[in-house]
């Protein structure tokens, strides 16, 4: 009946190629009053390209710190993350992130946000490309009739889509999304669920993402990353999605491994308290 | 076409006459009455301030409030030239304070150590009150013209100065992120992110100096003598006791103290539109 092949512990995944995305060993403590507060403690992961991997945890686990230290924005303290064999130093356009909070400059229009990065980090395109360039992923997140307009204009969704946009056109090694559809309404976020499943796809991306969305995960990923508790947060247990692209929503969830996943994923988030 | 049209209120050329008349109303009584309680005060000689009325019984006062465009040569000037002079130097040192203030303020935001190590210099300093620097200015620069201008200069530059500091320190981390991880170019970041961003709160400052700078005009002017000026012409007219001429200078003073702040109002408007 359970046709998943789950080890408990697949820091590597099944793929034979070199791994692009190295987490070797990293531990993160932020000094607080109460002494030192160790975040996360010796996490390995690898992560192959073309591969799209979800964490899910408790809220304060340490899953945005993982993300920080992928994204070169937090160093860590033990341990190293490299990518292509090269160790992460800092922040680059190579590991695009997605912020929870949009982040996107209000007094710049939608276009003109997402220009601004591709311009940034292609500053030699031709202009005729980069604006063909910009064009294409807003109009690919649904935004083709609101270039124009500014962030305070648009909606949350509307405003997550720039933010998307604007990461695709970069063509990032791996994108980094932490929570993006959080804050969004159910129906919202199953688009844009689709729209980035849909773009992964065309891209060929590699993408790793915090969520704590169990069907979100079951829908997107690849591999899903299910992290202990903290403090001294580690990864519990990897889940492999075996469901094959493209993905339908109602098909998948027919499939009987669906809520063998769901469930293992709930119990381990959850101990088997929540009950449907 | 009527139905769009507001339903009520008559329209005159595309004004809403009861709506400006409902704006106008409440502030001419209250300055009706105002003047009122004012001249019944200096009739019953309970102040001896002449009333409003003396601006056009009193001789000399007539002649400056229909004649703003006189020279007679020297500073035996109209008001409007008054004004103008007075105008001028405001002009001259709030610019130099507006390129001085912006430009310290970016350099002390973005550089931790310089704040640190200018910040208590710069708080002491925007303490002083602008009547203050009248005789250090006075004392340095020997001459009245550049001692005035100091005066004004120095009076708005802190609050330019500081408030700049502080929007270029609280550019949200959000921002600052997106910068890092585009590896936005130095000058990008200065005008599509820093700018922009710290922008109403330099619109701030610059709000709050030309208040002040136009009241410095005022101090700065009072105590030099020989100058063309409003500052001086209260001072003047004081010392020989022309007060209803002081009271018109006032008129003049608080005509362009709001004028100049009006300005700014709409300017920023202009600038943030949109945002
Ligand atoms: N910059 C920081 N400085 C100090 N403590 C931090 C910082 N970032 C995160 N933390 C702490 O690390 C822990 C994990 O945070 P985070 O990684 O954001 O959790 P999650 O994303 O799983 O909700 C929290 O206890 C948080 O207070
Ligand atoms: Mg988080």
């Amino acid at each position: 009946m359970v046709a998943t092949q789950t080890k408990p512990l697949p820091t590597t995944s099944s793929r034979s190629t070199t791994p692009l995305i190295e987490i070797d060993n990293v531990t993160k403590i932020y000094p607080s009053t109460a002494g030192d507060n160790v975040v996360i403690k010796d996490i390995s992961l690898e992560i192959h390209a073309g591969e799209f991997v979800c964490v899910i945890g408790h809220s304060g686990c340490g899953k945005s710190t993982m993300l920080n230290t992928v994204s070169g924005f937090a160093v860590p303290d033990k341990g190293e993350v490299r990518k292509n064999g090269q160790k992460v130093t800092g922040p680059g356009p190579d590991r695009m992130t997605v912020f929870q909070s949009y982040s996107l400059m209000p007094w710049l229009s939608a276009y003109e946000n997402v220009y601004l990065a591709l311009d940034s980090v292609h500053p030699t395109k031709s202009k005729a490309d980069k604006d063909h360039i910009v064009r294409e992923h807003l109009t690919m997140v649904g935004l083709g009739e609101a270039m124009e307009k500014k962030p305070p204009q648009l909606s949350g969704g509307m405003r997550q889509r720039v933010a998307i946009a604007r990461a695709f056109c970069l063509y990032p090694e791996i994108l980094i999304l932490d929570e993006p559809f959080g804050a969004l309404d159910a129906i919202t976020k199953e688009e844009m669920q689709e729209e980035v499943a849909n773009i992964v796809a065309n891209h060929d991306a590699t993408v790793l993402m915090v969520t704590h969305d169990v069907d979100e995960c079951l829908f997107l990923a690849d591999r899903l990353v299910m992290m202990t508790n903290g403090p001294g947060a580690t990864i519990g247990e990897i889940l492999e999605i075996p469901f094959p692209r493209p993905r339908d929503r109602s098909q998948i969830m027919e499939d009987p491994r669906y809520y063998d996943l769901r469930n293992r994923a709930l119990d381990f988030l959850y101990g088997g308290l929540e009950i449907e | 076409m009527s139905a769009s049209l507001p339903s009520k209120g008559t329209m005159f050329a595309g004004v809403n006459i009861t709506k400006l008349w409902k704006d106008l109303l409440p502030p001419t009584i209250a300055i009706t009455l105002f003047l009122l309680i004012w001249e019944g005060l200096s009739q019953s000689k309970v102040t001896l301030l002449p009333g409003p009325s003396s601006l056009f019984t009193d001789e000399r006062t007539r002649t400056l409030l229909f004649f703003p465009f006189y020279d007679r040569g020297g500073i035996d000037k109209g008001m409007f030239w008054q004004t103008l002079a007075s105008l001028q130097r405001v002009a001259i040192s709030y610019t130099l304070a507006a390129i001085v203030g912006i430009g310290t303020g970016i350099a002390i935001g973005t550089t931790p150590l310089l704040s640190k190590a200018l910040d208590p210099l710069f708080l002491f300093l925007r303490t002083v009150p602008p009547l203050a620097w009248v005789p250090i200015s006075l004392a340095a620069l020997n001459k009245n013209e550049p001692a005035a201008l100091f005066v004004i200069f120095i009076t708005a530059v802190w609050p330019i100065l500081i408030n700049t500091a502080v929007g270029v320190r609280e550019i949200p981390d959000d921002y600052n992120n997106v910068a890092k991880v585009i590896q936005v170019s130095k000058q990008k970041y200065f005008f599509k992110i820093l700018l922009p961003s710290a922008l109403p709160y330099i619109f701030t400052g610059l709000r709050v100096a030309i208040s002040l700078s136009w009241l410095a005009i005022i101090a700065a002017e009072i105590v030099m003598s020989g100058i063309v000026g409003i500052g001086f012409f209260i001072w003047e007219a004081y010392q020989n006791n022309y007060i209803s001429e002081v009271v018109l200078a006032l008129v003049y003073i608080g005509m362009v103290g709001l004028l100049l702040d009006k300005f700014m109002e709409w300017l920023q408007a202009q600038i943030m539109k949109g945002q």
